[in-house]
């Protein structure tokens, strides 16, 4: 089984563009155990390290990597629907103009998304987790070596469609974005509060049903707060545009 | 399950410190605001020590309850869930524990 994402050989992480399996994953390691080695010699080691040291350390050389380019990148997740895909469509077809950019899709399976992307005409590389759930460090360097995007980019980073396991992964991102739409629901921050605590922005989406739905833009703001004071939140339209320009110059200050 | 890939994480970092000892135990710490769930990561931990060092080890995990501490009265409370709010009423709060994950030590030998 992979040390970094826990697939297992069946199912492991793949991107699309012929690869190899990253580096070391751990998969090495020794399996002898004498179970009738005696007992009297056990001995205490303390460790005092973080369990996801290996993803943090590999997410910091990915971070560092970027930032040597100058480039962005932006993770974005949310539950599966919310408008990733047509909010990025719409955001490098406006902005694409202005500075390279690329895009990492990750989904459990299929280039469906990727394809839409491909058709902006934007750099991109799907990467497909199989039995995994969430994107992490390790494949977020392998899709970058697949990249290989030019110095001054911005890279989105569709995560994996879903509010739970994505939130714990550090990639090397320089920003975490958080999409909802108003068809999920007022009270997503508080159901699913450990991914919007790690959101540097909550988009919600889909702003032209919001006439349609009961869903109180307010309140969901007040439920974001609860859980991230920090947070900004925007609310767009990305298959209509509308105050779509928040967020490129959310973008824009990151640059 | 997120929890399959930390658990793996965790056996992959104590089999190369064990460096080809066996594992009797690990001791880890889990804070009550990393949305890792300890029963599930029993369960991830069985499955993925078969055929290491740590086949068979003891699991034991400390959970640390989540505190924070309130910008407004000065207080520290206890967070029952990630709601950052002090009984005062204010949101002004900082995070002070609960976010560990962390492998304390591991008995070898």
């Amino acid at each position: 089984m992979c040390a970094t994402c826990g697939c297992d050989d069946a199912a492991g992480p793949r991107v699309t563009v012929p690869h190899e399996h990253v580096g070391d994953h751990g998969h090495g390691h020794a399996h002898s155990i004498d179970p009738h080695r005696p007992t009297s010699s056990i001995e205490t080691i303390t460790l005092e390290q973080r369990v996801l040291a290996k993803n943090d350390s590999l997410a910091e050389l990915n971070r560092s990597r970027l930032a040597g380019r100058n480039i962005v990148a932006v993770n974005l997740m949310s539950s599966p629907g919310a408008g990733k895909t047509t909010l990025l469509e719409r955001t490098i077809r406006d902005t694409g103009a202005t500075r390279p950019v690329a895009v990492i899709e990750g989904d459990q399976e299929t280039l469906l998304d990727a394809e839409r992307i491909r058709r902006t005409g934007c750099a991109v590389v799907q990467v497909n987790t199989g039995a995994g759930c969430h994107l992490d460090a390790a494949m977020m360097h392998q899709a970058l070596d697949e990249l290989e995007p030019a110095s001054g980019s911005l890279i989105f980073v569709e995560n994996v469609g879903n509010l739970v396991w994505p939130a714990l992964f550090d990639l090397g991102e320089s920003g975490r974005v958080v999409i909802i739409s108003v068809t999920e629901g007022t009270d997503k921050p508080l159901k699913y509060p450990y991914m919007f605590a790690t959101a540097d922005l909550v988009i919600v989406n889909k702003l032209d049903l919001k006439p349609y739905v009961d869903f109180d833009l307010d309140e969901c703001r007040r439920h974001v707060a609860a859980v991230n004071p920090g947070a900004q939140v925007f609310a767009v339209s990305a298959a209509k545009g509308d105050n779509m320009a928040l967020w490129y110059r959310w973008l824009a200050d990151r640059s | 399950m997120h929890e399959l890939s930390i658990t793996q994480s965790l056996v992959d970092a104590v089999c190369l410190r064990a460096a080809g000892r066996p594992v009797h135990s690990v001791k880890i710490q889990i804070g009550a605001l990393t949305a890792v769930v300890p029963e599930a990561m029993r369960f991830c931990f069985d499955l993925v020590v078969e055929g290491t060092e740590a086949q068979g080890a003891r699991l034991d995990i400390e959970q640390r309850p989540g505190t924070a501490h309130c910008r407004s009265c000065g207080t520290d409370t206890v967070l029952a869930d990630p709601i950052l709010l002090c009984p005062c009423g204010s949101a002004d709060v900082s995070i002070t524990a609960g976010r560990e994950l962390q492998i304390l030590s591991m008995e070898v030998g």
